[in-house]
């Protein structure tokens, strides 16, 4: 077991959010399996358990969000952001167009729902976390935007045929939960921009004080190894401004110093070199006129 | 397009519904059996028997058959083919004059035979089988379409050529579909946007098709190989770089700004709409208003380097007035001009301010001044003297200064002169001479009297509107014409030393006509006393060859004043006369009655020598000075435009003399200015082609060597060219030299034209000079000129419409002209210039994030906004406000145009549309896109953006950087535009509230039509801080490097444009002030022509005068031993 120091970063713009942020694809896979870690991923009967350990380093106030991050994860791809039917997790099987979900539409001749690529690769890498021996209560509800929940994903629409088909893709969802309560889909279904990005995991509600360690049981299942993106769980804290985010402060300060040297250096100029109001030796018929 | 497409339509159907109203004019055509009856133009056919009543346009080229009266002439006036004013006569067969009546054609059949259809105006062949004989015909007897029947109560007339095959219309040109420079240069900036578009696009297709390639595998996620994607199919790389390909350019597509079309369109409508409802441009006299008819050139008026100008109808207004007289010697009418007094009034000025700034001896220095102007003799001095006192009283002088622009009470009478007005000449001591003066003046014509209801006062018809001029000037002065029969003039004269109107019959012996080779008419009558006078006027030269010696008494005199006329544009006449004895007028009437009997071809020659043998040793009396009266406000108008940098060229059909009277007139020629004149010698006429080519080449060369040699500033140069020269000039091997000598010339004044040529010298000179040349013209014979130029004007107060509706512009006066190019022209030219620039900027602002997006994702195109925020972009979120810079911006107000119109010259500099400047758009635009897309990513992907904790998705960060694009360009705008109406605060802010009740709106649809943007605003982003300040940032960040840019410029390097305005705004005060006027006076350009260049000239010319005087007054001063100490202690502060 291994102790790995934990990186911990303080924000200048926004002092009050703190952030911790594990990279674990790599530490999760066994070190035999380090030379060839697509091996590990794909066969299922390896164990996919892996324990993390991370340092609370500054007093966090509740709420504490956990995200897992992906780096080289393209969810933007044309492909990828089309392959969904809204109309289908909103009606359920009532809705049979679902050509855009092609080719995870259907199965068996029988409609997939959830359909589409995007479902199809729901992130199911599981994190629980221990404060000792304590397991620490992660809320997992209301991660999702509520307009999402209530009128995005319909509340009597269940899955079905879901990941039965010869390619597992991602997590399984439970039949017997309507869409509108599978939170970590209606978040994974919003699809990020870039090909980094971050999805809100759940909520810790207690604080977390300094000097603690915490203990995360994290069942390292999703393949990110074939394409080799990265994963990343992050613990933060959040304030007026969002979470941790250095840029927005560093850009304001730069360049409204920027600015106000512009603006010196401009007034020594004109000190230097004063054009008066309505100068008419600037004209250029003065220059070519009639000097006679 | 198709709003462009349907602005052409509407445009093109009113000129069909003017067409048609031509078409649909009516006239009287012989149906058989003697029946005339109305009939349409257009259903007109060739050998139609027509009749024409007075004052009718003449529905095609025909061929005269009889007019009312009994000898066949008929008068015709050529106004609309070759501008000039003189009526023509034209004289039928004398086999046809039987033919005057309706009930003859009803047996009327003749055969003709003549040339095929051509545009030459001044030839006919062809020949008439009547009753079995073949009679030639000549230009004479054809009366062309587009002239009109004048003092003729109707003629008869056969339809030879019809329609499209008339000489004016073959005279015309078909009509160019014309777009502006900016807009051509639009296109190459079109194709540039397009260029960078094809290149992202490809850009996009290969990485897709690379990123396929590499990914197929490794993305499970994506599934690739399962290719139920053709754009990204892996087993076919080349087909899905294709589509990929495609589907790129019409993402990117948004760099084309295809909105940029219809928002031109749409502008250019309502910037014609202001012209055309402008007040400063309304013409109360004829209730109409300056009109755009095509859009497509608004801002061609702006960059304006040349001017065609017609000269009838256009410049002047086809009348004649009296101005002034030379009788005996003595100049009446006023004796100074406009520029004498401006010239000396500002002279004054300065040595006003010169004795300011001496001190206590100036009195002296000005006791000198006035010595030494008293003793000038010469006229100029005399000037400068009358306005020395002029000073001190300045009313009294004035009434001596005849003013051109005053309206005269009597129509074609402007002449004020206390001497001989109200009779008072008779009270003069020398009057004998006077009264023979007035005779000539009331008997030496062809005029005709008209009773005239209203006033006892007779109105008159002449072959010439001079005639008719003299008429009424002689009735003025007490010498009333009031009645012609065959063979008697009756006068109403007054008698001088009764003071009583007496009636006088004389008889008219003979008529000696007025041609344009004799440049003399001369009439022999014969008083109640018996008495035979010989009564001649002509042009100067060639009465005072023919003076006998002791008639040469006012020569002197009436030169000098003749040439003074001749410079204030008038229009000279000398007038003198001869006592004949009765047995030497039998002698001669004997010679004269058998040449007028010969038939033969040696008729002309006889008579001519026979005109010869009596006209000459004629009693020199005086000059007339007519003024062909110049439209209101010309001078003015040709003076401002001279100083916005434009030329001017005279085109006219009219004859040099004419041409160079107007010239004069509107100040485009002066006494100093070299005159060019290009022409044939008459020799020359005969003589081969070749060799004509030859001394035409000859004399463009010398002329060009003339003006290398000298130095230009100091002699400015005028081409006078005549028709026949023009003919060859503008052959192909000699043109260019010909416009390179045009071009160095201040003034070109070509006379004699044709309207072909007209067209063809627009044509050339548009090529070969590469300059926007503007073309305006009031008749027929100015189509082919106004539609051929850049920009075609036609004036509409006069009755023809045909000039009107070739042309693009229709102005009421000449004068309004100064206002469309130099306020309209100067205003559009920006306004489409940064309008253009403006788009190209947004589109690209826009555009390039796309791109940006692109990249991230792998280059699959997928795009960062909703479908529907990018139809909203150009069509409502930032289309508004472009319009309204389009429509309403100004850089200075008009009267600030006006006052300084060297700002103009931005336009011919093309300084706002250059490709610096569109460069520099380019480069803003693609460094706004930066800004906006780097900032807004980097901010908002690595972390949550609420307090809640939720990460933005694509919809959020499209939707915030959207946010961004809307606030950035429509604040670009903000900074771009200088004059802000409510209207443009109200679309800017419009706009951009707009954006947010869209967005509000559009959340609020149900998630099945609104998708990912359900709520978006009220739930995610709207409560989000972060959005807001970092739209503030970017915004900020996007705008920095314009206005960095425009602080430079307006702080180190300002424009004119600029300058004006701090002056504007922060000098308010001084608007009049000297140094605002000084100002003014210094922006005009350095021109040769026009009114202010003339009076500058004339002041250098008085100055040099003065201090030659001066000079030699000091000379003889202190060459005298009393004065010379004096002089010395009193002279030394000088």
């Amino acid at each position: 077991m291994q102790l790995k120091f934990l990186q911990f970063r303080s924000s200048g713009a926004a002092p009050k959010v703190l952030e911790i942020v594990d990279r674990y694809d790599v530490e999760c896979v066994p070190p035999s399996f380090r030379s060839n870690k697509l091996e590990y991923i794909k066969d299922s009967s390896i164990p996919k358990n892996c324990s993390r350990y991370l340092q609370v380093n500054k007093h966090m106030k509740a709420p504490i969000y956990i995200y897992y991050q992906l780096d080289n994860y393209y969810q933007n791809h044309r492909r990828y952001v089309k392959s969904r039917s809204d109309k289908q997790l909103l009606y359920g099987l009532k809705y049979n167009y679902t050509g855009s979900c092609s080719p995870e539409d259907a199965n068996n001749g029988l409609p997939i729902v959830p359909c589409g690529l995007i479902a199809w690769s729901l992130f199911n890498d599981t994190y629980s976390f221990f404060h000792g021996a304590d397991a620490l209560k992660v809320n997992r509800k209301n991660i999702a935007w509520e307009s999402d929940r209530n009128h995005k994903f319909g509340k009597h629409v269940y899955p079905f045929n879901f990941q039965n088909g010869s390619l597992i893709g991602g997590a399984l969802l439970d039949p017997a939960i309507p869409l509108s309560d599978q939170e970590d889909l209606i978040v994974w279904m919003r699809t990020a921009a870039l090909p980094s990005f971050h999805k809100l995991y759940g909520r810790i509600e207690e604080d977390l004080h300094a000097d603690e360690i915490l203990e995360v049981k994290i069942l390292n299942n999703y393949n990110t190894y074939s394409f080799g993106g990265r994963k990343k769980l992050v613990l933060s804290t959040s304030s007026w401004l969002g979470g941790h985010n250095n840029f927005i402060g560093i850009a304001y300060i730069s360049i409204g110093s920027s600015f106000i040297f512009i603006a010196l250096v401009f007034m020594l100029l004109h000190v230097k070199n004063p054009r008066p109001y309505g100068d008419t030796t600037n004209i250029s018929w003065t220059w070519t006129g009639i000097s006679s | 397009m198709g709003i462009s497409m349907l602005k052409e339509a509407v445009e093109d159907w009113h000129r069909f519904l003017k067409d048609r109203n031509v078409n649909s004019r009516k006239v009287k055509v012989h149906v058989g059996n003697g029946l005339f009856l109305q009939k349409s133009w257009e259903s007109l056919c060739v050998g139609d028997v027509v009749k024409v009543s007075k004052n009718e346009y003449f529905p095609g080229d025909l061929l005269l058959l009889s007019s009312s009266y009994e000898d066949g002439v008929c008068y015709v006036e050529t106004m609309n083919l070759d501008g000039e004013t003189n009526l023509k006569a034209k004289r039928s067969l004398e086999a046809t004059l039987c033919l005057d009546d309706d009930e003859e054609f009803s047996r009327f059949k003749a055969k003709i035979r003549c040339e095929d259809p051509n545009p030459s105006l001044y030839t006919f062949v062809g020949n008439l089988e009547f009753i079995n004989e073949s009679y030639p015909l000549s230009p004479t007897q054809i009366l062309l379409r587009d002239s009109k029947l004048r003092n003729t109560e109707y003629i008869y007339g056969v339809v030879i050529f019809s329609g499209r095959d008339a000489k004016a219309v073959q005279n015309s040109t078909r009509a160019p579909s014309k777009r502006s420079k900016v807009e051509r240069k639009m296109d190459h900036v079109i194709y540039v946007l397009f260029a960078m578009m094809v290149l992202i696009s490809s850009i996009s297709a290969t990485g897709s098709a690379l990123y396929t390639e590499s990914e197929k595998e490794k993305r499970w996620y994506l599934r690739l190989r399962e290719n139920i994607d053709d754009l990204f199919d892996p087993s076919d790389l080349v087909l899905s770089g294709l589509l990929q390909f495609i589907r790129s350019l019409i993402l990117y597509g948004y760099l084309i700004p295809i909105s940029l079309y219809v928002s031109i369109e749409i502008v250019k409508v309502l910037q014609a709409m202001l012209i055309n409802k402008d007040l400063g441009m309304y013409d109360e006299i004829t209730g109409k208003t300056v009109e755009a008819r095509t859009s497509n050139l608004n801002e061609e008026l702006g960059q304006v380097e040349m001017i065609l100008s017609d000269k009838t109808g256009t410049l002047t207004c086809n009348q004649m007035e009296f101005r002034k007289c030379s009788i005996e010697g003595i100049s009446y009418g006023g004796e100074v001009n406009e520029v004498d007094f401006v010239a000396s009034e500002r002279m004054n000025i300065d040595v006003e301010r010169h004795r300011f700034s001496l001190d206590g001896s100036d009195s002296t220095g000005r006791s000198i001044e006035m010595f030494d102007l008293s003793t000038a003799d010469a006229s100029i001095e005399k000037e400068i003297l009358h306005c020395n006192h002029g000073l001190d009283d300045p009313k009294a002088q004035n009434s001596r200064i005849s003013v051109t622009g005053k309206e005269s009470i009597i129509k074609g009478f402007n002449f004020r002169d206390d001497r001989l007005m109200d009779k008072m000449w008779i009270y003069r001591s020398n009057i004998t001479d006077m009264v023979t003066f007035f005779r000539v003046m009331a008997l030496c014509h062809t005029g005709i009297p008209v009773e005239n209801n209203q006033s006892d006062r007779m109105m008159y018809e002449a072959e010439s509107p001079e005639e008719v001029a003299f008429l009424i000037a002689a009735q003025e002065f007490g010498f009333k014409f009031c009645e012609r029969t065959q063979s008697t003039m009756i006068l109403q004269e007054l008698d001088p030393s009764s003071g009583l109107v007496v009636k006088r019959e004389y008889k008219l012996l003979n008529l000696l006509e007025f041609n344009s080779s004799r440049k003399r008419m001369s009439v022999i009558v014969q008083n109640e006393d018996g008495d035979i006078f010989l009564f001649c006027k002509g042009a100067d030269d060639v009465i005072f060859e023919r003076l006998a010696d002791n008639g040469r008494t006012y020569q002197q005199a009436t030169t000098l004043h003749l040439s003074n006329y001749a410079e204030d544009g008038l229009r000279t006449m000398v007038f003198a006369y001869k006592r004949v004895g009765l047995s030497e007028y039998e002698d001669w009437n004997s010679i004269f009655t058998k040449a007028k009997a010969t038939i033969s071809s040696e008729r002309e020659e006889l008579l001519e020598n026979a005109s010869e043998m009596i006209e000459k040793d004629f009693l020199l009396l005086g000059a007339v000075a007519v003024e062909d009266k110049l439209q209101k406000g010309v001078p003015e108008c040709i003076d401002k435009l001279a100083q916005a940098g434009l030329k001017i060229w005279l085109l006219t059909g009219d004859k040099k003399e004419t041409a160079i009277n107007i010239g004069y007139a509107c100040s485009l020629l002066r006494l100093d200015m070299k005159q060019l004149h290009l022409k044939l010698s008459t020799k020359a006429e005969s003589n081969q082609v070749k060799d004509v080519k030859e001394e035409i080449l000859l004399q463009i060369e010398s002329y060009n060597q003339m003006i290398i040699q000298e130095d230009k500033k100091d002699s400015p140069f005028a081409l006078v060219v005549d028709g026949q020269a023009l003919q060859i000039s503008l052959g192909s091997n000699l043109k260019h030299l010909f416009f390179s000598l045009a071009m160095n010339c201040d003034v070109v004044i070509c006379c004699r034209v044709s309207p072909k040529q007209k067209a063809l010298i627009t044509r050339l000179a548009k090529q070969h000079s590469g300059k926007t040349i503007l073309a305006i013209g009031d008749g027929a014979n100015d189509v082919g000129m106004i539609q051929e130029a850049d920009i075609g004007v036609g004036i509409s107060g006069m009755e023809g419409m045909q000039a009107v509706m070739a042309s693009d512009f229709s102005l009421p006066q000449f004068r309004f002209l100064e206002r469309l190019l130099i306020v309209h022209g100067h205003w559009c030219y920006r306004r489409i210039s940064k309008m253009i620039l403006y788009f190209v900027y947004k589109n690209i602002a826009f555009g390039l994030t796309l791109f940006y997006y692109d990249i991230y994702t792998g280059f699959s195109g997928q795009d960062l906004y909703d479908d529907w925020y990018m139809v909203m972009f150009n069509v409502l979120l930032t289309s508004l406000p472009v319009i309204s810079l389009g429509v309403l911006e100004q850089d200075v107000s008009s009267d600030v145009c006006l006052q300084f119109p060297a700002l103009y010259q931005q336009g011919q500099k093309n300084i706002c549309f250059s490709w610096k400047r569109i460069v520099g758009w380019i480069l803003n635009g693609i460094l706004a896109s930066l800004a906006i897309f780097t900032l807004n990513i980097y901010i908002l992907s690595s972390a949550a953006f609420d307090q809640d904790g939720n990460v933005a998705d694509i919809e959020h960060i499209g939707t915030i950087t959207y946010t961004s694009i809307i606030w950035t360009v429509n604040c670009q705008i903000v900074l771009m535009i200088s004059h802000f109406t409510w209207i443009s605060h109200v679309l800017i802010w419009g706009s951009i509230l707009c954006w947010y009740i869209f967005l509000y709106l559009y959340g609020l649809f149900p998630p099945v039509y609104s998708g990912n943007v359900f709520g978006i605003f009220t739930e995610a982003i709207g409560p989000a801080f972060i959005y807001w300040i970092l739209t503030l940032l970017v915004l900020v960040v996007a705008l920095f490097p314009y206005f960095i840019h425009i602080t430079i410029q307006r702080s180190f390097y300002p424009m004119d444009d600029h300058v004006i305005q701090e002056i504007k705004r922060h000098r308010r005060d001084i608007t009049d002030s000297p140094s605002w006027l000084k100002e003014q006076e210094k922006s005009k350009k350095m021109t040769q022509i026009g009114f202010s260049a003339r009076v500058d000239a004339k002041i250098v010319n008085l100055k040099e005068q003065l201090h030659q005087k001066r000079k030699s007054v000091y000379s003889s001063l202190t060459n005298s031993p009393i004065y010379k100490s004096m002089m010395r202690e009193e002279t030394s502060p000088q």
